[in-house]
């Protein structure tokens, strides 16, 4: 990864008197596909809006490639977004919708006709020139969108929830289709999304964003692994968040239970939140468990079993290949390595909301 | 039994449109095509070429011509300002422009007539405060001021009707694009309102076309457009059968308009009213 192509300094906007992002600093690397990623109204979007151009920030500045863009319109930035509902020219076909930036920048007519070819084949939808944009399907708009954006040779593409109104078998495919695309063109992506799936799978770099706060920035192992706080284990994949008391370094207390783990520089006695995945709870016969709990609910679900385990008057969330029938009685073991840690959060800004979907 | 249910809900409109719309029709028609011993005939129809018939047309196609434009070009800006108020604000405007047909149309005309008189309020107004008085009372100044009076709601609304629907993502699309304001003006909102032009076109054309009102009462009888000639064959020279002729010819352009406007207006977006 190289140098920083994009700056943002303590950025922030209000609507209305309702603050949006609150004092927001985050760099962008070249090449890198970053994921803005939180519920609906954490403003993501709007930053997105304000990288593109289509918002000004209240205080703060946008540096694009060294440069202070914060009062540049957008039509003179070197960026181009794909916009949620593809935002096609329904009455241009698609050669034309296609070849509208390059015609404004008054290329010559065989350039023009070059790069339409190029970009249609980039995204699959060779001879759909004469096409009208009503004709095509959502997936195949949203390609059009994706060329009509990138004929232009942008630093850098913004996609604003590109794939949230496709269907679920061709959002998967349109994944991969984008992470291609991302490495063909070798330029950097920034991706709005609050689907975590779609942000761990693409994703180079992960910005887990909640009313207006920051709350994490990593790679998606370290986001999914070792979050940081109560929000983001929530909100990125299923978990077990329990209120717990760290005693000294490397042993918590659980539902008065003590549990060894690796994490230091808590402090002694403590209070914390503690993150245990689903899928790292080792269900145990009785005697073999640290704690002891009943089964009290099973579904099938293809790959695992979902199970939840009453123990020490917590609800465990348990995905696991072995299946425990309800009402048996279990032991719950956890490796020490997979307990994580989190302090609490400090400000009612950063408590954990409930996540609307 | 739903069908059937539905059925008879259709039959008033069925009953009125034969009543209201077809026999009178068929009435111009016949009457257009024939003379006064019944036989069958064009010279009704062909009489607009004489000069008096073929004059007032001329007239009456020029002057609804440029209160078309005028129209066009005070309602685009409104409709574009109304279009980007925010919503509650724009709906009082609206009010304000729709509130003066809620009124008779011929009273609204008469009181443009006593406005503009010679020795009427406006000219009284202007002599007080030492302003040369007004001369365009019976000048067909007077009667285009009618009309682009009369008409606009009718070419705003549905220009303001296409702009509200133009989704703002097409306009930062274009932006985004590197289109600057003009171009994205010119290359996605102008093409994207066509159909509310049209639409607007067709509603302020025709009614202008065909007035007969307006040119009496602020044309002081002295110009006569299509629609007086048509009026007069009607009324006082009791001719149905010239009257009902220019009638047919008065139709063609309505007929051509309406293809015109639904030839851009596909998908009825332009229908405001």
């Amino acid at each position: 990864m190289s140098n920083k192509l994009i700056n943002l300094e303590n950025i922030s906007k209000s609507y209305d008197n309702h603050l949006v992002l609150d004092e927001m600093n985050l760099y962008i690397r070249e090449n890198e596909f970053v994921t803005l990623l939180g519920p609906s109204g954490c403003g993501k979007t709007t930053t997105l809006r304000i990288l593109g151009g289509f918002e000004s920030p209240d205080t703060g500045r946008v540096i694009f490639d060294g440069k202070d863009i914060t009062k540049m319109p957008a039509y003179k930035r070197q960026l181009n977004t794909v916009f949620q509902k593809y935002a096609l020219f329904t009455h241009m076909n698609i050669a034309e919708n296609i070849a509208f930036g390059l015609k404004i920048k008054n290329k010559s007519k065989s350039y023009i006709n070059d790069k339409i070819k190029y970009a249609l084949k980039l995204v699959n939808l060779e001879g759909y020139e004469n096409r009208m944009p009503d004709s095509l399907s959502g997936g195949q708009q949203q390609r059009i969108a994706i060329a009509r954006a990138i004929v232009n040779e942008p630093k850098v593409l913004l996609l604003d929830e590109p794939l949230g109104a496709l269907d679920l078998k061709l959002r998967q495919d349109m994944q991969y289709e984008l992470i291609r695309l991302k490495n063909e063109l070798g330029i950097t992506f920034i991706y709005v999304t609050h689907d975590q799936e779609e942000a761990l799978t693409m994703s180079d770099t992960i910005v887990v964003m909640n009313q207006g706060y920051i709350q994490q920035i990593g790679t998606p192992e370290m986001i999914y692994n070792e979050p940081e706080n109560a929000f983001v284990a929530d909100f990125i994949g299923d978990s077990n968040i329990i209120d717990s008391i760290m005693i000294r370094d490397e042993l918590v207390e659980i539902l008065g239970t003590k549990f060894a783990c690796v994490d230091k520089g808590f402090g002694e006695n403590v209070h914390v939140d503690v993150v245990i995945r689903p899928e790292d709870i080792e269900l145990v016969a009785p005697e073999d468990g640290t704690i002891q709990g009943e089964v009290t609910h099973i579904i099938f679900k293809g790959v695992h079993y979902e199970m939840e385990v009453m123990a020490n008057g917590f609800e465990w969330l348990v995905h696991s290949t072995k299946m425990f029938p309800v009402g048996e009685k279990v032991g719950i073991k956890v490796d020490p390595f997979n307990i994580q840690i989190m302090n609490k959060p400090e400000s009612e800004d950063e408590e954990a909301v409930q996540i609307e979907e | 039994m739903k069908n059937k249910f539905f059925k008879w809900l259709s039959l008033p409109y069925i009953i009125w449109s034969v009543g209201f719309i077809i026999i009178p029709l068929i009435m111009v028609f016949y009457f257009g095509l024939t003379n006064k011993n019944g036989s069958f005939t064009f010279s009704n129809i062909t009489s607009i070429a004489l000069p008096v018939h073929f004059k007032s047309l001329l007239i009456a196609l020029l002057l609804s011509l440029i209160s078309t434009i005028i129209c066009l070009l005070l309602s685009y800006p409104l409709a574009m300002i109304l279009s980007n108020m925010k919503s509650g604000n724009n709906k009082l405007m609206i009010l304000v422009f729709v509130l003066p047909m809620w009124m008779n149309f011929l009273l609204r005309t008469l009181a443009w007539q006593t406005l503009l008189e010679n020795e009427g309020v406006i000219n009284t107004i202007f002599r007080f405060v030492h302003l040369p008085a007004l001369k365009i009372i019976n000048t067909p100044y007077a009667i285009v001021f009618g009309m682009i009076y009369n008409f606009l709601p009718f070419m705003v609304l549905p220009i303001y009707n296409v702009l509200c629907k133009i989704d703002k993502n097409l306009l930062n699309a274009a932006r985004d694009l590197g289109a600057n304001e003009v171009q994205t003006f010119l290359k996605v909102t102008l093409p994207l309102s066509v159909p509310g032009i049209i639409s607007g076109i067709t509603m302020v054309f025709i009614p202008a076309l065909t007035t007969f009102v307006i040119s009496d009462l602020l044309g002081g009888s002295k110009i006569l457009l299509i629609g007086n000639v048509i009026e007069q064959e009607f009324t006082l020279n009791s001719n149905w059968h010239l009257g009902s002729g220019l009638s047919i010819v008065l139709m063609l352009f309505i007929v051509i308009s309406m293809i015109i406007s639904v030839i851009f207006d596909k998908d009825g977006e332009g229908s405001a009213l």
